[in-house]
């Protein structure tokens, strides 16, 4: 059997790369993706966590189906919310978006 | 199966979930230039909610209910009066914002994000913890980015949402390490948990900096203060209020419960961070809001700063720390919302939101200048305001835990505040409107704000010179962590 580390190394891996695209990307939706394979990398742990822990308790695939629905309505409203942008500036890059500082 | 017990310790939230039905499905038959109505039904809705959970919500012993995922106590308990106190306030002040205030939806995310927070308070499982963080966080990307034909709020609700989506993620990542290290996601059950498993430090620091990053980001505490002013300054003002009233509760609620519940093995090493976190945040909070000329960003700078003042309390890790952080945001709550109250109320009016536009308000409206100085005094930490006995009461349970220099950095933080809170009200009593006569440009109060400002000041009057019951609720609170 596949050792519980090589599942966790996976996770920690994709969170990084997620991590990277969010703070690298200056695309809203590009950022929003990096989200996404962010919360794929929690799911992975949760999951491989329940696997290889106590198989009758079932918190761990609760809590990934329940990530699973979050994540879905955060992009929503997230999609939604870059849409209005979009609407009225023409730009969907994070940088021109400047009104608001100090 | 299904006990009164369990009926009661989610009361609140069926109430306010059926008082969201309702208002779906009344306010599509409202004609156009009544839909502002539906801020009367979700105030005197909530406040009819508050009667009736007080007097069959109280809870007795502190008790697991619903498998685990809710713990019934008090220190919930009187976070939630606190949070439906807070949007009885902002839907009245919602009501008569020129964009907002006769859309229906506006209330209804503010109801759903409200059902967020009192899930916060009282979550006792990392799985209820997580959902109910984002069932308040989401409908408030929306209020923010609320007006749709409105530049600055639409960029506020796209901050917010991508810098709120990307700590809840690194926080839910933070979570799932302890489900793992643990085994459980009960908070009550980690504790023994973590302390019979060997943890390193190294492991424990950084699980409990992931999810400093997703809990500083809601209670705004440098380095996460960064969004704080530039959502404040663009969201809807009401909306701004509520974001730096409610949902920074919120997130000491969840910080008290899970740090004093699920970690006091690790409690050397998160009381040092948050001390040290928390001299920066007062320290960069007051000195940022020196320089500001906008009002609100002022305000959301202060907010900051008090964030700072606050997790004095925490940092004591006591039980009067932890009543001391209840009493202090119940303090917070009112006064701020008051400051907010009185800037949408001129802002409606004028339309205006720089401090220099303040010149001459005493003379446009005495009352409401005399609600903005209170606001400011008792922000300010001046007796007979609330702000006052707050800060006496952090400051002592500092002390007492033995954190002397940071309640030094703390009182010169005070003096810093004093400065830009009086330089504030210097442009209202001082100075005068250039070239015009005051009197010709009187700025009337609507009912609503009438309201929600004389029961918001009075409650700042109340909890500064007759403190003793409120002080002895968060301690009742506060007893329930120990």
């Amino acid at each position: 059997m596949i050792p519980l580390s090589w599942y966790l190394i996976l996770a920690a891996g994709l969170f990084s790369i997620g991590l990277f695209g969010v703070l690298a990307r200056r695309n809203a939706v590009a950022i929003l993706l990096g989200v996404e394979l962010m919360l794929n990398a929690v799911n992975i742990n949760l999951v491989a966590f329940w696997r290889y822990g106590d198989v009758a308790q079932m918190a761990g695939q609760v809590f990934a189906i329940i990530v699973f629905a979050v994540a879905a309505a955060e992009v929503a409203v997230g999609l939604a919310l870059v849409i209005s942008v979009y609407r009225r500036r023409n730009t969907v890059v994070a940088e021109e978006l400047d009104l608001l500082k100090w | 199966m299904f006990t009164p017990v369990m009926f009661a310790s989610i009361l609140p939230e069926i109430l306010i979930l059926a008082l969201g039905m309702i208002l779906l499905i009344v306010e599509p038959f409202w004609k156009e230039n009544q839909r502002r109505n539906a801020g009367w039904l979700t105030a005197g809705g909530l406040f009819v909610i508050i009667i009736v959970s007080l007097l069959f919500g109280q809870p007795g012993e502190p008790t697991a209910v619903l498998g685990g995922m809710i713990r019934f106590d008090w220190l919930g308990f009187f976070f939630k009066i606190l949070f439906m106190f807070a949007a009885v306030a902002t839907a009245l002040l919602l009501m008569d914002h020129e964009k907002a205030g006769g859309r229906g939806e506006a209330y209804l995310l503010l109801l759903a994000s409200l059902l967020g927070m009192n899930l916060m308070a009282v979550s006792a499982d990392l799985v209820m913890l997580y959902l109910s963080i984002e069932t308040a966080s989401i409908p408030l990307y929306i209020l923010a980015g609320f007006l749709l034909a409105d530049d600055r709020s639409t960029e506020a609700g796209f901050k917010y949402l991508l810098f709120g989506t990307l700590v809840s993620t690194v926080m839910l990542y933070g979570f799932s390490l302890i489900f793992g290290f643990a085994g459980t996601t009960n908070i009550y059950k980690l504790a023994e948990m973590l302390a019979t498993g060997n943890l390193s430090a190294l492991l424990a620091f950084s699980v409990l900096a992931l999810i400093l990053v997703g809990l500083g980001f809601k209670i705004a505490i440098v380095p996460f203060q960064f969004w704080a002013p530039d959502v404040y300054e663009g969201s809807p003002t009401p909306v701004a209020g509520f974001l730096s009233t409610a949902s920074k509760a919120a997130g000491f609620a969840v910080i008290v419960r899970l740090f004093f519940v699920a970690f006091p093995d690790f409690a050397p090493l998160w009381t040092v961070i948050l001390a040290a976190l928390s001299a920066i945040t007062m320290t960069v909070g007051n000195l940022l809001a020196i320089s500001q000329t906008n009002v609100k960003r002022l305000l959301a700078y202060s907010s900051i700063a008090h964030a700072g003042y606050a997790l004095i309390g925490v940092v004591a890790f006591s039980q009067l720390g932890a009543a001391s952080v209840v009493f202090y945001l119940a303090a917070y709550i009112v006064t701020n919302l008051l400051a907010f109250g009185v800037v949408m109320a001129f802002s409606r009016v004028t339309g205006l939101e720089e401090l220099k536009d303040y010149a001459g308000m005493s003379r446009r409206n005495p009352w409401l200048a005399l609600l903005m100085l209170a606001a400011f005094l008792s922000l300010t930490g001046m007796p007979p305001f609330g702000g006052f006995v707050a800060k006496i009461f952090v400051f002592a349970a500092g002390v007492q835990a033995g954190y002397v220099w940071l309640v030094i950095v703390g009182i010169l933080n005070s003096i810093i505040g004093v400065f830009y809170y009086l330089n504030a009200m210097k442009y209202v009593y001082l100075y005068r409107m250039p070239n015009e006569d005051e009197e010709k440009h009187p700025i009337p109060l609507t009912r609503p704000y009438a309201i929600a400002l004389a029961v918001l000041v009075l409650g700042v009057i109340l909890i500064g010179t007759v403190f003793a019951p409120w002080f002895s609720w968060s301690d009742a609170a506060a007893l329930n962590l120990f």
